[in-house]
């Protein structure tokens, strides 16, 4: 890792995004990146727990830009409905990697064994190679990579860093508020103030 | 519910969303729409000479009257020409609903004749856009588009229909409620950080206010007069936040930045409290970054959260609307005399006079802005290009109200002046609309004419004709050892050319020749030009160097006075 110019080290960041679910909106969050000299370090996105709605996770290499600017950039897309900073939170980070490793019959089991202790799958296995599926935290996928290099990785690929507040604590978008006011006057047999709701619409 | 074609839904959307002009030029895609034009008698379609002016006129007509404005293409050179104008109102914050034409769904993607991908080059210049594919969901997005563009700080919205569904039949039902859960401006400001901004002026000798478009867009004059009034805090204005404060106001002290005033660049840096309101800490405005006025607490209110800490670091961050904040910040402002810090600045303006016209023999356009001003009692809007002439209409005319100068002040749009001028003129008909042009600009975009002819439209047309690019000349001249390369501008007859238009027009080369041209403008009915002959080489100041600090603002040089 390099120093940035003000002798501090970069920090990486992990920030999720729930966007709407519509064509365009990668292209928008990516140019936003783009354009404003953000950098990803990796980008994962798939379905959330709403119809409609996608969860992307997005680590950035903090010293591009403060990480505030690019959440309050995120926020300003109109397909961006929430944005979280999970750096400090106490957070599951996971990523899934599929390496595919030259070896052959002298080398394979000093393979499999390193693959042991990473705790990789092997998920095919030929005769000059072998491909490892491993799931983990950026460290533990870096370091079975670089314990893979001697032997020759012939193909690597990476989904990108998805995460998880550890807890009750979630990254999640409440239904809308009328209705969950509506949802709680039913249940509780009087109207309700919104400061009252366990989640802020704004 | 009724089923409509995709262009009566558009149509039948835009008049509910009391857009009553479209700013527009056919071609392929659109002849769908404007087949159905004559279907919808209310709405007024101004056919336009050039797309760009279609945008800048959609533009000026908003900055005018505060409504927002809508401009239409078809597809490919159609709406690549809406882009600059496109890019114009977003860097400036002006609420616009660009509408385009594509090429049939089953072409999209295919390369085929006139297709632009023209969502993906307007995605970084909008607010946001949309390539509506259904029928169905023209209404739901020109119902958005309306709403995004006008609410929190507006901007261009840009919407995307292919042919075949302005043909395509849909049931039209106008949605009641919008569903933008990504989209939520906030209105009020946070009652604890408005005690914070309260606490830190409330402490402060030498606090200042600079106000921003967003005084303007937020109509919150009123509101702010009040609050300088109770607490005595002098005002500055950004260019674009000229008007937002009433300029002849005795807490009024004019503009800061680059051209901006000798006393309120050094007002800015002496202060001890900086209020930012509905501004954006622009570079332009308040130099060199890094040595803005470090020992200054910064108070920063706007719509925008995006907007703070993001070139200055802020001390009191307060994210609302600047109509609904000044009040509940007012109400918290001690009442206070702030004479000494106010004196200091006259002093300052006494002693540095950037306002001052020199005597001379020459005719400047300094003279002709400040002739007009006082001919027009200051009740008449400006609609600038870019350069010399634009800082001169910013500094020698005195806005007392907000919407009377209209100039692309964040992307400095040449080209700007006339287009603006007649969307301005169509949005305010009443009003005396004055195109200050320069003569380089003014031949980006004078194909328009043809439209003040077309519409009857009596807008005033006052090139300011120094024979150069005079602002790129006068940095040539100081920074770049006086090396002219490219700005010396040859012209048409601009009299013959408003001939060929059938617009009368003047040429004035004297001082003697200013005051009966303005007049005789003033006492036509219907478009006029007048060509100044101006001095070729005079000069702006006070002048802030590039990525220079406001402490370093160069006023006029001795040997440009005597000229
Ligand atoms: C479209 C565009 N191209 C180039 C520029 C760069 N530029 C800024 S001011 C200027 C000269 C403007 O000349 P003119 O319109 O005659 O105004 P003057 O400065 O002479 O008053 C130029 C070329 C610009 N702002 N916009
Ligand atoms: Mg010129």
């Amino acid at each position: 890792m390099s120093l940035n110019a003000n002798g501090a080290r970069p920090r990486r960041h992990t920030v999720v995004a729930i966007v709407e679910d519509k064509p365009g909106v990668l292209q928008r969050v990516a140019g936003l990146f783009r354009r404003r000299g953000f950098n990803i370090e990796s980008l994962a996105v798939g379905h959330s727990e709403f119809a409609g709605l996608s969860r992307m996770t997005i680590i950035v290499d903090g010293a591009g830009a403060p990480v505030e600017q690019v959440q309050k950039q995120l926020y300003k897309l109109v397909d961006v409905v929430k944005v979280n900073d999970l750096t400090s939170e106490d957070a599951v980070e996971r990523e899934l990697a599929l390496l595919k490793v030259r070896c052959n019959n002298v080398n394979r089991h000093e393979l499999l064994e390193i693959a042991g202790v990473f705790r990789a799958d092997v998920v095919d296995m030929a005769t000059g190679s072998l491909v490892l599926q491993a799931v983990g935290d950026a460290d533990k996928i870096n370091g079975l990579i670089r314990m893979c290099e001697p032997y020759g990785i012939r193909e690597l690929s990476r989904t990108g860093v998805i995460a998880m507040t550890r807890g009750q604590k979630t990254t999640t978008v409440h239904e809308s508020e009328p209705e969950a006011i509506a949802r709680v006057h039913q249940s509780q047999g009087r109207r309700v103030e919104s400061a009252e709701l366990p989640f802020s619409s704004d | 519910m009724v089923r409509m074609t995709g262009s009566q839904i558009l149509l039948e959307c835009l008049q509910r969303e009391g857009a009553d002009t479209i700013f527009g030029y056919p071609g392929g895609v659109v002849l769908p729409l404007y087949d159905t034009l004559p279907q919808f008698p209310a709405i007024r379609h101004v056919l336009v000479r050039h797309e760009q002016g279609a945008a800048h006129m959609a533009d000026g007509f908003a900055r005018a009257s505060g409504r927002t404005g809508v401009c239409l293409a078809t597809s490919g050179p159609g709406a690549t020409n809406l882009v600059t104008g496109i890019a114009t109102s977003f860097l400036d914050s002006t609420p616009m609903v660009a509408i385009t034409g594509n090429v049939a769904r089953t072409l999209l993607g295919k390369d085929g004749f006139q297709e632009a991908d023209i969502t993906g080059i307007t995605q970084p210049i909008t607010k946001h856009n949309y390539l509506v594919m259904r029928a169905e969901n023209i209404a739901m997005a020109v119902r958005e588009a309306f709403h995004i563009a006008r609410t929190g700080r507006p901007g261009p919205v840009h919407v995307d229909i292919p042919k075949d569904v302005f043909q395509e039949e849909a049931e039209f039902e106008w949605p009641d409620e919008l569903s933008l859960r990504g989209y939520r401006p906030t209105t009020r400001g946070h009652a604890g950080m408005i005690r914070r901004a309260a606490e830190a002026i409330n402490a402060a000798e030498r606090p200042i206010v600079i106000a921003g478009h967003g005084v303007v867009w937020g109509e919150a004059t009123d509101e702010l007069v009040a609050l300088a009034e109770k607490a005595d805090i002098p005002v500055i204005t950004t260019f674009l936040g000229i008007g937002g404060f009433p300029e002849t106001h005795p807490l009024s002290y004019g503009f800061l930045g680059m051209h901006g005033m000798y006393h309120a660049n050094m007002a800015a840096d002496e202060a001890d409290v900086v209020v930012g309101i509905g501004m954006r800490f622009d570079d332009r405005a308040m130099g060199r970054f890094s040595d803005f006025n470090p020992g200054a607490t910064i108070v920063h209110i706007d719509i925008d959260p995006a907007e703070i800490g993001k070139n200055l670091p802020t001390a009191v961050p307060v994210v609302g609307d600047v109509k609904r904040v000044l009040p509940d910040l007012a109400e918290r402002l001690e009442a206070r005399d702030r004479s000494p810090w106010l004196r200091w600045i006259d002093g300052v303006r006494e002693e540095h006079p950037s306002l001052e016209i020199r005597e001379t023999r020459r005719l400047i356009p300094q003279q002709i802005i400040r002739a007009l001003y006082e001919e027009t009692e200051g009740r008449a809007v400006l609609a600038t290009g870019v350069g010399q002439h634009q800082m001169w209409a910013g500094q020698h005319y005195f806005y007392d109200s907000p919407r009377k100068l209209i100039s692309s002040g964040g992307l400095g749009t040449m080209g700007f002046e006339l287009p603006a001028a007649i969307g301005a003129q169509i949005a305010v008909p009443d009003a005396e609309v004055w195109a200050i042009c320069g003569d380089a600009g003014f031949q980006m975009t004078m194909q328009e004419l043809a439209v003040c002819v077309d519409e009857r439209l009596p807008v005033r047309i006052a090139i300011m004709n120094n024979g150069y690019l005079g602002m790129v000349r006068q940095w040539q001249e100081l920074f770049y050892d006086e090396n002219f390369v490219s700005v010396a501008v040859t012209q048409p007859d601009f009299r013959a050319l408003a001939a060929a238009y059938g617009i009368p027009a003047l040429r004035v080369e004297t001082r003697a020749e200013v005051l009966p041209a303005i007049r005789e403008a003033r006492a036509t009915d219907g478009p006029i030009l007048i060509d100044f002959h101006v001095d070729q080489e005079e000069n702006v100041w006070p002048m802030v160097p590039a990525g220079a600090s406001l402490a370093e603002t160069i006023e006029a040089p001795a040997k440009e006075l005597a000229r």
